[in-house]
C-alpha cells in the first residue's frame, strides 16, 4: 500500500550520508593529489586513471533507491493508494487499513530496501574485483614490455 | 506485466549505455537507474504476490493484465519524461543554450574586424 516509503526513507539517509562522505573526501583531496593507478581497460591499452571515491559508489545506491521509489510512487498513485492531498495515504483513513499498510511496509517495503541494498553491495564487490583485475593486467603488461626493469 | 515492461526497458537502456564509447553525455545512465531500481522493487512485490496466490499469479484476468500493460507503458513514459527534463536542464551539448540565443556574437566580431582592417 505504501511500501515504497521504506526505500524512499533509506534513500534520504543514504543521500545525506553520501553528501557527508563527499565533503570529507573533498577535504582530503585538497590536502593531497588524488590517487592514480595504471589500468588496462579495453584489453589493449593501458591508461593512467584516477581512483573513484566510495561516495561515487554510494551514488549508485541513491540512484537505485530514488529511481525505484519514484516510479513506485507513481504506481501507488495509479492504484489510488496515495493521493496528492491529505491524508496522502488512503489506507490512513481507517485503523484496519492502517494496520494492513504498516504490515505491508514492514514486510514488502523492508524486503525491497534490503534487496536493493544487497544488489548494490554486489555491484560494489564486482567493481572492486574488476578494478583490481585491471590494475593487475596493467602491471603484467608493464612487466612484459619492460622486463629489464626487474 | 509492469515488472516485465520495466525489466525490458532497463535492459534496453543498459545496452544503449554500454554501447556509448565516451562519457554519458546523453545521461542514459539515469534511465538505467530508474528502470532497474523499479524492476528490483516490483520483483519483490511479485514474489510476495506469488507466495500469496501461488500458480494463479501467472493466470491474471485479462482486464487486470491490460491495466498492468497500461501502467507499465505509463511508467516507461514517465521515466523518459524525467530523463528528457534532466537532459534539457543539464544541456551537456549546449543545444538548448544555442536555441535560446541568436548567433550575433560571430557577426559582431566579423564587423569589428572589418572596421579595424579599413
Amino acid at each position: 500500500m505504501a511500501c515504497f516509503l521504506v526505500p524512499a526513507a533509506e534513500a534520504v539517509i543514504t543521500t545525506i550520508t553520501t553528501k557527508v562522505m563527499q565533503k570529507k573526501e573533498q577535504k582530503k583531496d585538497a590536502c593531497k593529489a588524488p590517487e592514480t593507478i595504471e589500468v588496462r581497460l579495453d584489453g589493449e591499452h593501458t591508461e593512467i586513471v584516477e581512483k573513484k571515491h566510495f561516495s561515487s559508489k554510494m551514488k549508485w545506491l541513491n540512484n537505485l533507491l530514488w529511481g525505484g521509489s519514484g516510479l513506485l510512487m507513481f504506481e501507488h498513485l495509479w492504484h489510488g493508494e496515495i493521493t496528492p492531498w491529505f491524508p496522502f495515504l488512503t489506507a490512513a483513513e481507517s485503523p484496519e487499513s492502517t494496520t494492513e499498510m504498516l504490515q505491508e511496509m514492514s514486510t514488502v517495503g523492508v524486503t525491497m530496501a534490503v534487496l536493493v541494498t544487497a544488489i548494490w553491495g554486489g555491484m560494489v564487490a564486482v567493481s572492486t574485483i574488476l578494478e583490481k583485475k585491471s590494475e593487475k593486467a596493467a602491471e603484467a603488461a608493464h612487466e612484459t614490455e619492460h622486463p629489464e626493469a626487474e | 506485466m509492469t515488472l516485465l515492461i520495466s525489466v525490458f526497458a532497463a535492459v534496453i537502456c543498459t545496452a544503449i549505455w554500454y554501447r556509448r564509447e565516451s562519457t554519458d553525455e546523453m545521461k542514459v545512465g539515469l534511465l538505467c537507474w530508474l528502470f532497474w531500481g523499479s524492476s528490483i522493487m516490483w520483483l519483490v512485490d511479485a514474489i510476495y504476490e506469488y507466495i500469496e496466490l501461488g500458480a494463479e499469479y501467472f493466470s491474471p484476468e485479462p482486464k487486470d493484465m491490460l491495466n498492468d500493460i497500461f501502467l507499465g507503458l505509463a511508467v516507461v513514459a514517465l521515466g523518459m519524461v524525467i530523463w528528457i527534463i534532466v537532459l534539457l536542464i543539464s544541456d551537456p551539448k549546449g543545444r538548448v543554450r544555442k536555441a535560446l540565443f541568436n548567433r550575433r556574437v560571430n557577426n559582431a566580431a566579423t564587423t569589428t574586424e572589418a572596421k579595424h582592417t579599413k
